[in-house]
């Protein structure tokens, strides 16, 4: 075992001791010094499981999944939040999954739609209501193309059959009414959310939809939600390598692309931990194969490029090569004006999804090294694909606590922080250069060409803004 | 070298083209159509039917209780918001709270999850409080519950009497507890519930001696500067009092290269001889209804509800804190009160005979009706979504006596939505809601004033007292500045586009 690796464990045991002694070994397994060869059998990280009460995690629910982040961005659905104001309330617009349409009248992307469940619903349940709610929307929003059921903690504990409901509506309205189970109870966080929905996706619209003449080059661009305008970004660069993505899942997406993507010769994945789910299931029941790839930084895009061009003829082949000789010089530019404001800084991440381990790229072609990197709701898959990519030593956290990450940033000194809005502030006060790494801290898009640059300024301004020394620290 | 982020780049006309081309594939609807029922919901036969509907909200402006409940017990001093139930709720309270004001806020949970849904919460209790106790070193823990928690029945006076007996907190570890179904009320029930249940818990046995102080409750107020100023007023009255959940220095600490988690609230001695008082403040009624029937009731004190914003209502707050306290009001508030009058005066040309839709909860919508009346503005469409039927009789009466208040309608349990239509079928002057108002703006272009809760997407508003004459001062800055600002785009094309307003 290296002395990197030793120390980085050193490390962790100190922390782990402000905790009580049975969440010291619970917390325990989930902290770990990184060994990129996989030789260490203790390098490895338990994931997945349930959050210890009272230790604040970051985590969220399996309808912040669900709603928030799967079923939230599809445009022409109605997405009702179906029980109590306060969940739908909260996640009111709050990702940016950018859209074309008029909301209101064709989309209702930034609309906030709920049962508003009472007592009564409580006590005789809400099926009823919701039944009404919903020709009450059909009639206001004629335009929709589905509505979505996206249920809140109540629904599931007093037995309201809300699939009954939605069975009866479809066959009345002729488009998909789907129930989905996502009550934030079940589960361990954010993540049986994204299952739950991609299961809803394949049983109620997915083969449903309708479109022209196949082409060989049809992709569908899955797990991206266009964040800022990530999705767009991309798809800029698809389209000119001469694909034709025929879905796009979910940013900016439509209930009819929704229904598609089973046509694609390829999916691609951004986003594997919340949609491998209907990509797996995609390739077994259509045959339809799915790649992964990365388009953070230009290393990691070149690389991408590439490995999607892989799979198509030479013409795509000989795309791929023109497009990167034709964006290089302006990816040469940015780094060679930022990277010598950012060599060496020391990066924390504490993110979801993909980040944590699809940003380390861009952060290394800006000269930049990631010290510590966690999900809040990986599972073994995520940290298999991550360990290779981090260096030996750095700490691996998963399901990170305020606690812990407070601790580690005292010992470990990282020049900026990647995380989320609860982490945000507290880093502010701490003087530790922050950036929110879910909403891009309301900028973007970070994805692609188009998101390089941007990227690129914002941890310039994140690393290097005169503020920080302004504060006037107690010695 | 130029950047484009997303406020530039998709301008593009690469993207816009990818968009033309993306719709190949989206099946929408034909733009004829589309126009054809997006005119249509501009109108009356459109507004029936928005406002027949009972089953759905749309766009409401309202927040759920163990919000304002965690709000409530964040400024109590030491004190750790703890609730009982799934964990994807406090992500949620503590994210919303973050984003108004910009500033961290700590709140546990207990991740329930199935089987706390079979067997009960007790287990998560348990191990929460003893986590919670050892890793954050809390004063106080403020105990309420998320909806899960209440649907199952958890029994938080049990359990955390358990937790004490079996040694897991200490016996002298004060855990207020408030029950907060999100499915009774909004948040402001929350605040309220809360604010009761700590002040049974830290007052009882405390019933002493008076201590000639008053206790000023503020509400569920997301304005610091709201704090700051009634603390500053009634230091200028020499008024000894007790501000009762103080979030001033908690949603607005200094920055000192230090994280606190709790950076000030209410000293919990201090809060625990609010019993003690002569009389208690509100500054809001509709989110301290219960607290302050508690406090007439049990403590026997005088207590009043007296939300001082606009003129009127503050000269009462202070006309009722000088005869309460016997101590006049002072010179230096009188002359406050001159200059926001002054303001006034100047600016009212402006804002006279402006119509005005107002949403929002019911003690600022009260007050700001009050204000924009004396400013000789209209108030016309009033939503309040979580209003009840006695707000809409105090607003309807509001209105009722005052020449400018004719036109207006109060809509309580009404939304956004709802708005949206009123404000396409009878137009104001002048929109004043949340951030999520400009939505509304955006589709009819009624200009909007943010006021209210949450404020995402402008910063330190909240900073800026709207009580007292300095709210005044700041409202009719905030409101007259927007309608010239408007002036100027309406006018940027003809010649009154004048430079001396």
């Amino acid at each position: 075992m290296s002395i990197a690796i030793k120390e980085t464990q050193k490390m962790i045991e100190e922390v782990l001791d402000g905790y009580p002694e049975k969440t010291r070994k619970a917390r325990a397994g989930h902290l770990a010094a990184n060994d990129p060869s996989g030789e260490c059998s203790t390098c490895k990280v338990k994931s997945n499981v349930k959050s210890r009460p009272g230790v604040m995690t970051v985590r969220g629910c399996a309808y912040a999944g669900a709603k928030g982040v799967v079923w939230g961005p599809v445009k022409d659905q109605i997405t009702i939040s179906h029980g109590p104001v306060g969940c739908g309330q909260y996640s009111w617009w709050a990702r940016r999954n950018y859209y074309n349409g008029q909301t209101g009248i064709d989309t209702f992307g930034t609309m906030h739609i709920t049962t508003d469940f009472q007592e009564k619903d409580i006590v005789y349940g809400g099926d009823k209501g919701l039944e009404a709610a919903l020709n009450e929307v059909k009639e206001l929003m004629p335009l929709a193309r589905g509505i979505g059921i996206l249920s809140e903690c109540p629904v599931g504990l007093i037995g309201d059959d809300i699939e009954a409901v939605s069975k009866k509506v479809e066959n009345e309205f002729g488009y998909p009414i789907v129930p989905v189970r996502c009550e934030g109870f079940r589960g361990v966080s954010q993540s049986l959310g994204h299952h739950i929905a991609n299961d809803t996706i394949r049983d109620h619209v997915l083969g449903k939809g309708t479109m022209g003449e196949s082409t060989p080059y049809d992709i569908a661009l899955i797990g991206d939600y266009n964040i800022g305008g990530d999705a767009w970004a991309s798809r800029k660069m698809l389209e000119e390598m001469g694909l034709r993505v025929i879905a796009q899942w979910t940013g900016d997406a439509s209930v009819n692309e929704l229904g598609i993507a089973q046509n694609a010769k390829l999916n691609l994945v951004h986003c594997y931990r919340s949609m491998n789910y209907i990509c797996r299931h995609m390739e077994e029941k259509y045959g339809v194969p799915w790649v992964e790839f990365n388009f953070f930084g230009p290393t990691k895009i070149y690389q991408s490029i590439r490995k999607i061009a892989s799979h198509f003829d030479d013409t795509i082949k000989e795309n791929a090569e023109k497009m990167i000789e034709k964006y290089r010089p302006a990816m040469d530019a940015v780094i060679e004006q930022y990277r010598p404001k950012l060599e060496d800084k020391k990066v924390m991440l504490y993110v979801g999804g993909l980040r944590p381990r699809h940003t380390i790229g861009a952060y290394e072609d800006l000269g930049m090294e990631i010290i510590a990197s966690g999900y809040e709701f990986g599972h073994d898959d995520d940290y298999n694909r991550t360990y290779p990519d981090m260096k030996e030593g750095a700490v691996i956290m998963d399901d990170a606590t305020l606690y812990e990450l407070e601790e580690f940033t005292r010992r470990l000194r990282p020049d900026m922080v990647g995380a989320g809005i609860k982490e945000k502030y507290s880093y502010h006060k701490m003087g530790v250069p922050f950036r929110q790494m879910h909403s891009w801290d309301y900028s973007g898009p970070y994805h692609g060409f188009d998101g390089f640059p941007v990227f690129a300024r914002d941890m310039d301004m994140t690393v290097n803004s005169p503020t920080w020394n302004l504060i006037r620290r107690k010695r | 070298m130029k950047i484009k982020d997303h406020n530039e780049l998709f301008l593009e006309p690469e993207y816009i083209e990818q968009f033309e081309k993306k719709k190949e594939f989206e099946n929408p609807w034909p733009a004829e159509k589309v126009k054809e029922v997006a005119e249509w919901t501009k109108t009356l036969d459109y507004q029936e039917k928005n406002f027949a509907r009972k089953n759905i909200k749309i766009n409401p402006a309202k927040a759920c209780q163990p919000l304002g409940s965690i709000f409530c017990s964040s400024g109590f001093e030491g004190s750790m918001p703890f609730v009982q139930g799934a964990q994807g709720c406090v992500a949620y309270f503590r994210s919303h709270l973050n984003r108004h004001f910009k500033e961290p806020m700590a709140a546990i949970s207990t991740s329930m999850t199935e089987d706390a849904a079979v067997f009960g919460g007790l287990n998560n209790m348990l191990e929460g409080l003893r986590n919670a106790y050892t890793l954050y070193n809390p004063k106080m823990i403020s105990v309420c519950t998320t909806c899960m928690a209440e649907v199952i029945g958890d029994d938080l006076n049990a359990y955390i009497r358990q937790a004490k007996d079996k040694g897991i907190i200490p016996d002298d570890l004060p855990v207020p507890f408030a029950h907060t179904p999100s499915f009774v009320g909004s948040h402001n029930t929350g605040y309220d519930n809360m604010m009761k249940g700590i002040l049974t818990t830290i007052t009882a046995g405390k019933k002493g001696e008076p201590n000639g102080k008053i206790n000023i409750i503020p509400g569920f107020d997301t304005y610091t500067g709201n704090y700051r100023e009634v603390k500053r007023l009634l230091k200028t009255m020499d008024v000894d009092f007790t501000l009762l959940s103080d979030v001033s220095d908690v949603f607005d600490s200094p920055n000192t290269g230090e994280y606190k988690m709790y950076p000030g609230g209410t000293p919990i001695d201090d809060a625990a001889d609010s019993i003690n008082a002569t009389a208690t403040i509100a500054m809001q009624k509709y989110s301290t209804t219960k607290t302050m029937n508690y406090i007439r009731k049990e403590w026997g004190q005088e207590a009043q509800a007296l939300s001082p914003i606009g003129v009127k209502n503050t000269d009462t707050f202070f006309d009722e804190i000088s005869r309460i306290t016997g101590k006049p009001v002072p010179q230096e508030i009188e002359d406050e009160r001159g200059r926001a009058v002054d303001a006034m005066v100047d600016s009212h040309p402006y804002v006279h005979g402006k119509r005005f839709a107002l949403v929002g909860d019911p003690d600022h919508l009260l007050g700001l009706m009050s204000f924009i009346m004396e400013m000789g503005g209209i108030p016309v469409h009033i939503i309040c979504t979580n209003g009840d039927k006695k707000f809409k009789k105090e607003a309807d009466e509001l209105l009722g006596e005052n020449p400018f208040g004719q036109e207006g309608t109060v809509y309580p349990g009404k939304d956004m939505w709802h708005m949206r239509s009123l404000l396409f079928t009878d137009p104001v002057d002048l929109l004043i809601g949340n951030s999520y108002a400009k939505f509304l703006w955006r589709d009819t272009g009624t200009p909007l004033v943010r006021i209210g809760f949450p404020l995402f997407d402008r910063h330190h508003l909240h900073r800026y007292p709207i009580i007292g004459y300095q709210g005044v001062l700041n409202m009719v800055n905030w409101i007259v500045n927007t309608i010239l600002d408007e002036m100027d785009r309406k006018t940027i094309n003809t010649t009154s586009f004048d430079v001396i307003r």
